[in-house]
This record gives structure tokens, C-alpha cells and sequence, in this order.
């Protein structure tokens, strides 16, 4: 990552790759909803961070002043591929985006998903086994990032032996940016290179898998062409990876750091899929982006257009006005419409397999170390950029 | 006696709902909430119909009291 000048002043100039804000950001945010609540940065050629729930709801549901046609911040504007996008249906914008979405979405339903769970649930005991009888293993690294990347690409039909390089290019579109479109684009390329030849193959052998429905699957009537089905399928094997991983890796952290709760979940495991809800809560890894469609005062913000939003859907769900006891971790809330997944038309569309993914990547771990604790809470790292969770993950359990 | 059921206008497919109301809502195609028959809700159900309503992210969950 290019070296950048530390912020100032967090409510005029905002960074979320600052090493503050990457370390914790949760005061900054607390900061901001008490005074300001809409902060603003020059950095990224301009942006704004609303941090209430009801600014942040009011942006994702505002498809007329806001475009998801780039929904990662970076230091370009990025091409305007309206009204697909480069990844639909995330990158699109009403009216096509609901097509691109409904093409994609029965494949990605809960009756689907809930079919991957065994072969999910086989392949986490195959790793807690590998990690059994050590002392001190790295979460992050050694268990929960190896889930999503090995299920996505059980789904797509694509070698599981390239589950290295899937996280590559997740790194590249991800976290590194801050740095310049001259050094993105080789990456991009390399893994539109990938997907046009696993598409290819597809075309030639086709296979009940995803990628073979996507390539078959109705999109008004008549089949998506094939940039359309490739920036579908990038956005199946980027979106699900580094945001599940960071979401299981966030939730060991925590049971790792609270006994208490980590003890009553081993005693009390119907509780799970409740606790795993508050931990999307209070551990939200997504942070989405807009861009301002046209120049317009927007609740007094001076908005310009292609300014970006950072829309910090883990800010919303620490809002005191919306939830009670925000910064407390409740694992048996009872009233939680947290926005981890999103709000509006865009709700993330992995959300049911990557529900899954964490109670069952949880359930294992418990299952197989009823107690763990962190090894060394300082050798914790967490990744910079719009995806938070643990990198590196030191627990004991031994 | 409560009746539940979903703003179709206003679901996105979250899921809460079929999730903690099973024997009352399911899930469509698209993941959407759908009420399985009229949407009354049985007094041993009240606790999961009040669940779904209270986990709603776009408060797309409705229920009637009569």
C-alpha cells in the first residue's frame, strides 16, 4: 500500500485505510454520529462517511441521487459501464439491475444454499482435524479463510487447487486500493483472463454447477451475454471471500476474548444462529460505496457529482439511536434488524450461503475446542479497506 | 388474536423471517418472504411471528393484532 499522510481531523478528512481506523475504528465512528454526523474527505477525490442507521438507509435506498456503478473507493473514477456494471447486479442501477438480480438470485436461494451444508460442515472438521494437538494456531489464515474460498469454488465448478489465486485476485480488487489505476489493471486482467477461460470450459462442458446455470439462466427472457455471466461470476468468487472469512475470523476473535460467551455457546448451541446474527451486528466486514449521481445539497452536504459514499453499514449497526447497547456483544438479542447484508435492492445476495458458511464454520470450531483464547491479543492484525476482519488470528487452544 | 404478513414491496429476501417463523412464512424462489395460508398465527407462535418482526432489516414484516 502507497505511504499516506495521517488524518487530521475525521470528520474533513477521512481515511479508511488509515492505520487508526483499521486498528479500531468504532470511536471514530461514535465520534462522528455525535458531531457531525456526515463526515467529508478530499482524499479519493471526494467523499462523504454517513454514520447513523437512518442516513445510511436513506443512501441505500435512494437509487435516484445515488449509482452502485462503483461500489468499491478508490483513487479513479472507474469506467461508466451503465447500466450493467462491471459485476452486475451489484454495479447496477434500476431498471436493469432488477433483471441481473433475479437471474441470479434463485441460484443463491436458502433452499439452494442449504444443500452445500454437509459438504461445507465436512470440509470445516477436515480442517479443525489438521489443527488438532497443535498449541497455537492462526484462525484467520489456517481455518476460517480456507471456507469460503473452498465452497464458492465447489459451486462455480472451478479447481479447488486455485483457491490460492482466487485470493490474490480478492486481495488485489479489495485492499489494494490506494493505489493508482496503472497498478490495478494488470491484476484485474489477470483474473478476467481466469474467468473467461473457466467460462470457456463451461461453454465447451457444460455441468450442474453455477456457472453452467448462470451461463443458461433467464435474463428477461433470453440468456445474459457472456461479459454480463463473467461479471457475475467475479462477483460470486470476489464478494464471498474475504467478507465470510472476515466474518467467521471476527467471531472467533470474539468468543476467543469472551469466555463467557464462548463457555454458553458450547453449553447452549440452539443458541448459534442467534449469536451469529449479533456478531454480523457488531462485527459487520462490509462496508459498500455509492457515487453521487448529480451536485446537490443533501441534508445540508454540499454533494458534488462522483463523489463517493463510503456506506458503512458496520457504522449503522453501532448506532445508539437505532439499536440498544450498540458497542455491548448481546449473544441473545432478541430485536436485531441489523444491515450487515445490506439495505434495499442491493441486500447482498450471498447472504444465505454466507449465513451458513458461519454457523457451520462456528459450530465445528466449538465442537472441536470448547476453549480457546486469544494467544497474544497484540499479534491481532486487521485488513485495511472496505472488508474488516482479522488477517492474522493467533488463538491458543491447546 | 395476530395475523402476520410481508410487504412484498419492501421484503429483499433477508431471510429473518422464515428463519425464526418457519411454521408461518417461507421462503419464495427468490429467497422472498412468503405467509404460508391466511397469516393467522397460533398462540404457540406469537413468540416466532414477533421475532420475525422485531429481526426485519427493512421492517418489511407486518403484524396485526385483532
Amino acid at each position: 500500500m502507497a505511504d499516506r499522510p495521517p488524518v487530521r481531523d475525521w470528520a474533513t478528512d477521512f481515511d479508511h485505510t488509515d492505520p487508526t481506523w483499521v486498528a479500531d475504528p468504532y470511536p471514530i465512528w461514535d465520534e462522528l454520529r455525535q458531531a457531525c454526523p456526515v463526515a467529508h474527505s478530499d482524499r479519493y477525490g471526494g467523499a462523504w462517511l454517513p454514520t447513523r442507521h437512518a442516513d445510511v438507509a436513506a443512501i441505500a435506498y435512494d437509487t435516484d441521487d445515488f449509482t452502485s456503478r462503483s461500489v468499491v473507493v478508490t483513487e479513479y473514477r472507474p469506467p461508466n459501464l451503465a447500466p450493467r456494471g462491471i459485476a452486475p447486479p451489484i454495479t447496477s442501477d434500476p431498471p436493469f439491475h432488477q433483471g441481473a438480480r433475479r437471474m441470479l438470485l434463485p441460484l443463491m436461494s436458502p433452499q439452494v444454499i442449504a444443500k452445500w451444508e454437509p459438504s461445507t460442515r465436512e470440509y470445516c472438521q477436515s480442517l479443525v482435524h489438521e489443527l488438532a494437538g497443535r498449541e497455537v494456531v492462526d484462525a484467520a489464515t489456517e481455518y476460517a479463510q480456507h471456507i469460503p474460498v473452498r465452497v464458492i469454488a465447489r459451486m462455480l465448478g472451478f479447481p479447488e487447487d486455485d483457491a490460492d489465486r482466487f485470493r490474490g485476485f480478492v486481495h488485489h480488487v479489495l485492499e489494494d486500493v490506494t493505489l493508482p489505476l496503472e497498478l490495478r489493471l494488470p491484476g484485474m486482467q489477470e483474473l478476467f483472463e481466469y474467468l473467461r477461460d473457466q467460462v470457456k470450459d463451461h461453454i465447451d462442458n457444460p455441468r450442474d454447477d453455477l456457472t453452467t446455470a448462470l451461463l443458461n439462466a433467464d435474463m428477461g427472457g433470453e440468456v445474459a451475454d457472456l461479459s454480463h455471466v463473467g461479471g457475475t461470476i467475479a462477483l460470486l468468487l470476489l464478494a464471498g471471500i474475504d467478507t465470510t472469512w472476515s466474518a467467521i475470523g471476527a467471531s472467533i476473535w470474539h468468543l476467543a476474548s469472551h469466555p463467557e460467551d464462548r463457555d454458553r455457546l458450547v453449553k447452549e448451541p440452539d443458541l448459534l444462529p442467534t449469536a451469529v446474527e449479533e456478531f454480523l451486528r457488531a462485527y459487520a466486514p462490509v462496508t459498500m460505496a455509492r457515487l453521487v449521481k448529480h451536485d446537490m445539497d443533501w441534508h445540508g452536504c454540499p454533494m458534488k457529482e462522483d463523489d463517493w459514499i463510503l456506506l458503512s453499514f458496520p457504522a449503522a449497526n453501532r448506532d445508539p439511536e437505532f439499536f440498544v447497547d450498540p458497542d455491548e456483544v448481546i449473544i441473545d438479542r432478541t430485536d436485531n434488524r441489523h444491515a450487515a447484508f445490506g439495505l434495499g435492492i442491493h441486500r447482498c445476495a450471498g447472504s444465505h450461503l454466507a449465513r451458513m458458511e458461519l454457523r457451520v464454520a462456528l459450530e465445528v470450531f466449538l465442537d472441536a475446542f470448547p476453549v480457546f483464547h486469544l494467544d497474544d491479543p497484540a499479534a491481532v492484525k486487521w485488513s485495511a479497506g472496505q472488508v474488516r476482519g482479522p488477517r492474522t488470528l493467533p488463538v491458543h487452544i491447546g | 388474536m395476530v395475523k402476520i404478513a410481508i410487504d412484498s414491496e419492501r421484503c429483499e429476501g433477508h431471510g429473518r423471517c422464515y428463519s425464526l417463523a418457519p411454521k408461518l412464512v417461507e421462503p419464495d424462489d427468490l429467497g422472498n418472504g412468503r405467509v404460508i395460508g391466511d397469516g393467522t398465527v397460533p398462540a404457540d407462535q406469537e413468540d416466532n411471528a414477533r421475532q420475525a418482526e422485531g429481526n426485519c432489516p427493512e421492517r418489511a414484516v407486518l403484524l396485526e393484532e385483532t
